[in-house]
């Protein structure tokens, strides 16, 4: 991480500098006090940097030294699947022949995007068993909105008005969030002892009001939840659905389909499983496969193929209508696509078998050093927590901030929120042997420290740039703009 | 398999010290009869050469033009190579949302600087750190505002924003206890009789286009006067972002929430997504605002820092009580356009602005020369609409031909305007291709 103060932009500014001048206008310009109207133009932006080429490159260059990204090593965020991005993905994405074609030219003249989404769609239905697919969520929480409302659409269809979405405890936040937004009323259903949805429970809480439910297999704890199918069999028989998070799908590609489990809907996140980058909190895509069902009520438009070739068909009177602007995030689609298409279906169960390796063998090494309150088997990520230093005073936190001082990013933190100082690790198989290795060893460094010098841990980090940022004064006395004062 | 790290003799020491024989016995928490036995049907494994191969006959499918005139909410402007080979660094690609700020400080730095751009550009005093487009920001506004207006519950929504728009905020408001109505457009602007007509002590927000769908520059101050008489919320969505520098801001006329699409700062059209979604509201107003916001605070070493704030709004602590379920940005979008707007600086993006206003104002000027059509009167920014005698989408074909995408047939988005061309004129189309258009377009009618 560079040493560096940089400062704001805004204070690299002075009056003059520019860095990307213009041509030399070569119509004439109007008077703006006619052009415009009455309000005419408006003053000069303020604040606005005026700077040259070098200073944005070595500012831009300086921040990016002050981030971590899994080219500089492991990333166990859980849950958010931190896998290598291939800049093959990058590079296919970035050819002028998709960058340069305007969503709104005719259909003749881009085929080639047309035959991407239409390619792409047909893999990720495949690989879920769910034979719909809409490309136009842009992200995984739009993906869950979108296949909410699809659920929504065809029950009204049936002229059911069905008011409860059953959300498991240990569900994302976007999930109740999600149906809320939709429209609907949330209720939480609880886990039982090994983690997964209490079934009993659940048994007591659907009804003719029960709208679906939705569910993540493998769960945020990364446990299979093994009666999906007497799930979905009982929702079914409410006349119910069954929404599946597939946050977790990188845990079953080529090993088990959605489809088959009696899901209907299933979102995929595709900067998870399908490698495209997280870019720092976006763009990511959040597609949605569904079953036979609901396909008439798909978002518009949608790609169709006929005699001249592939088209957008807006020909869907029971569609739920546009999510996005245009067709969704066409170029992390591009990538989703070329990852699928390198890897090849042998690649693609490899991946997942290689995911699930990584995070049994890191499990076996941490577990004589770290709680696992839920110990049942599992997949591609493994829910630890802090009880254990506790004792000693430690908490998640502290492990966190120390693992910033071994080079390592931390877990996901404090998530589930049925788990008491939840420390989630998911290794990905993108990791080496040796990576795994080291990561284990720091944190059983740490564990140990945690027992010996409980408060070096909890000054941790020590090494960082910045340590332990204010987030209570921000969020109390927000400042969340600058001015020259 | 060129991303899978383990070595045969690593897997295999790997299963031993998990205690397992085999790699499928993994999965035994996966009931039997739930498993995928067979192979899925998409091809085998291709090498790097061949992925090239294959994305470059499909780009090379697409058609390219030597000379563009499309807009409609997706603008082709210049972006300075800088963009792109700061926005690959590695460091902003593969990092994940700055949940750990002392190793995020890069992403948040840039986020603050996003926000205070974008402050400047709209007039208002918050922004957060980008939405998924124009369109869905729009939706996301006016579910503010009816937070905002807890006793409101109609939404008046002019019918010269981008339909699409339109379409989107139908989607999102589909479900919820609200009527959302849309004012029609009289002379490609916001009808203002019927939008007089149509406030009343029950409306939560009135939302306009700026400039609107057709280019347009609404009567900002109008509107704003009537919306506020009733008590109204007033929220401008603007799709070409460009505009926003030459343009009196939202702000200045006592807009509520400006929002819309920023793809213009340095994001390519590429097909219509990711674009950069962009919104903005007053202070008051800011612990109802969806997405991530970035704020400026000190570390416990008394070291200005950055941290994503305001977090009790969101899903992962409020969940069904969230303002939004969102939970994400546009990263990599929003440091395209802080990149771009850095380089362009204060009074580059102005000129830059009077460029596109120019030569839009220049291609009327030659347009207006032509008996048969009728050029829409302004104000404009960069985009207007040219009426025909007769239905367009012949002459638009004939002038692809000549290798010109010479503008949207309205009737594509707006039912029954067959006789009628959306332009848009950027800092990309010459005097030479303007004159040309205007040649073609007078040989062809």
């Amino acid at each position: 991480m560079s040493e560096f103060r940089e400062f704001l932009i805004f204070e690299r500014s002075r009056e003059g500098k520019v860095g990307c001048p213009l041509p030399a206008c070569d119509v004439p310009k109007p008077e703006l006090s006619q052009s415009l109207g009455a309000a005419g133009a408006r003053p000069a932006l303020d604040p606005f940097p005026e700077v040259s080429e070098v200073e944005v490159i070595r500012h831009f260059t300086r921040l990016s030294q002050w981030n971590f990204g899994v080219d500089q090593g492991m990333y166990p965020l859980g849950s958010c699947t931190m896998k290598h991005n291939p800049r093959i993905n990058e590079a296919m994405a970035a050819l002028p022949g998709f960058c340069q074609t305007h969503p709104l030219a005719p259909d003749e003249a881009v085929q080639g995007c047309l035959t991407v989404l239409n390619t792409l769609g047909t893999y990720l239905s495949e690989i879920t068993g769910l034979p719909g697919c809409s490309l136009q969520p842009a992200a995984g929480a739009h993906g869950e909105f979108t296949g909410i409302l699809v659920i929504k659409a065809l029950l009204q269809s049936l002229g059911e008005d069905r008011k409860v979405v059953l959300v498991p405890d240990s569900a994302h936040g976007t999930n109740p969030a999600t149906a809320a937004l939709c429209g609907f009323q949330v209720k939480e259903v609880p886990s039982d002892a090994h983690g997964r949805v209490d079934l009993e429970a659940l048994k007591s809480m659907v009804d003719g009001n029960t709208a679906c439910m939705m569910i993540t297999n493998p769960n945020t704890l990364g446990i299979f939840e093994s009666n999906i199918k007497a799930i979905a069999d009982l929702l079914h028989q409410h006349g119910a659905m069954l929404y599946m998070d597939g946050a977790n799908m990188n845990a079953l590609v080529g090993k088990a389909r959605p489809g088959d489990m009696g899901v209907d809907v299933l979102h995929l996140n595709l900067h998870k499983t399908f490698s495209t980058p997280h870019g720092g909190g976006g763009p990511g895509a959040g597609p949605i496969c569904v079953c036979d069902a609901l396909i008439p009520f798909l978002p518009q438009p949608w790609v169709v193929s006929n005699a001249e070739g592939l088209m957008l068909s807006m020909d869907t009177p029971q569609s739920i209508g546009k999510v996005h602007g245009f067709y969704g995030q066409f170029g992390v689609l591009v990538r989703a696509l070329t990852w699928i298409l390198t890897l090849g279906k042998e690649g693609l169960v490899r991946h997942t078998e290689h995911a699930v390796l990584n995070n049994n063998y890191l499990r076996k090494k941490l577990e004589p050093h770290y709680h696992i309150p839920y110990p049942a088997a599992t997949l591609h990520e493994t829910v630890f927590n802090d009880k254990r230093q506790n004792a000693f005073g430690v908490t998640t936190m502290d492990i966190a901030k120390s693992l910033l001082d071994y080079g390592f990013h931390p877990p996901t933190v404090y998530f589930p929120l049925v788990v008491h100082g939840a420390l989630m690790i998911e290794p990905t198989e993108t990791e080496s042997r040796g990576e795994l290795d080291r990561f284990a060893k720091a944190m059983i460094e740490i564990a140990e420290m945690a027992e010996k010098d409980p408060e070096r841990v909890h000054a941790a980090p020590h090494r960082t740039q910045i340590q332990r940022a204010d987030e209570t004064t921000a969020a109390r006395f927000p400042v969340l703009r600058w001015s020259a004062t | 398999m060129k991303y899978l790290p383990l070595s045969p003799k690593d897997k295999r020491e790997m299963l031993d010290f998990i205690g397992v024989p085999q790699l499928d016995d993994l999965f035994e928490s996966i009931p039997r009869d739930l498993r995928f036995t067979s192979s899925l049907e998409i091809p085998s494994a291709r090498s790097e050469m061949e992925i090239h191969q294959f994305f470059g006959d499909l780009a090379d499918q697409n058609h390219r033009y030597r000379s563009r005139f499309l807009g409609g909410g997706a603008y082709y402007h210049f972006i300075p190579v800088v963009v792109d080979s700061l926005s690959q660094r590695q460091e902003f690609l593969t990092s994940y949302t700055p949940y750990q700020p002392e190793i995020s400080q890069g992403t948040l730095q840039y986020l603050f600087e996003f926000q205070t751009m974008f402050c400047s550009l709209t007039g208002l005093e918050v922004s957060n750190a980008s939405m998924y487009d124009g369109a869905s920001a729009t939706a996301e506004a006016v579910l503010m505002a009816l937070r905002l207006q807890k006793n409101r519950k109609r939404i008046l929504f002019s019918a010269a924003i981008h339909p699409f728009y339109l379409e989107v905020t139908k989607t999102y408001c589909s479900n919820l206890d609200l009527t959302l109505e849309v004012v029609p457009a009289q002379d490609n602007a916001t009808d203002m009789a019927a939008l007089e007509k149509a406030l009343g002590p029950d409306v939560a927000a009135v939302v306009v286009g700026y400039p609107n769908f057709f280019g347009k520059v609404e009567p900002l101050a109008d509107i704003s006067k009537l919306a506020k008489q009733h008590g109204s919320l007033l929220v401008t969505t603007t799709q070409e972002a460009l505009s926003l520098a030459l343009l009196p801001s939202p702000g200045s006329f006592d807009v509520d929430m400006a929002v819309g699409e920023a793809q213009s700062f340095g994001v390519p059209v590429q097909f219509g997504g990711p674009y950069l979604g962009f919104f903005t509201c007053r202070d008051e107003h800011k612990r109802q605002m969806p997405g991530r916001i970035c704020g400026m605070t000190k570390d416990r070493n008394d070291k200005r820092c950055f941290v994503l704030t305001l977090n009790a709004r969101e899903q992962h602590i409020r969940r069904a009580k969230a303002t939004s379920n969102i939970c994400s940005n546009q990263g990599l979008c929003a440091l395209r356009a802080t990149i771009y707007l850095s380089c362009m600086g204060k009074h580059g993006l102005r000129e830059l602005a009077e460029q596109n206003h120019a030569k839009s104002e220049y291609l009327k000027a030659g347009l207006r020369k032509i008996q048969s059509l009728t050029v829409d009167d302004g104000p404009h920014f960069n985009e207007f609409v040219v009426r025909f005698n007769k239905p367009v989408a012949p002459l638009l074909a004939d002038l692809r031909q000549k290798g010109i995408l010479a503008g949207l047939d309205l009737s594509r988005l707006v039912p029954g305007r067959t006789h009628e061309v959306l332009l848009a004129v950027t800092e990309l189309n010459s005097k030479e291709q303007i004159d040309q258009l205007v040649q073609a377009v007078e040989r062809l009618v």
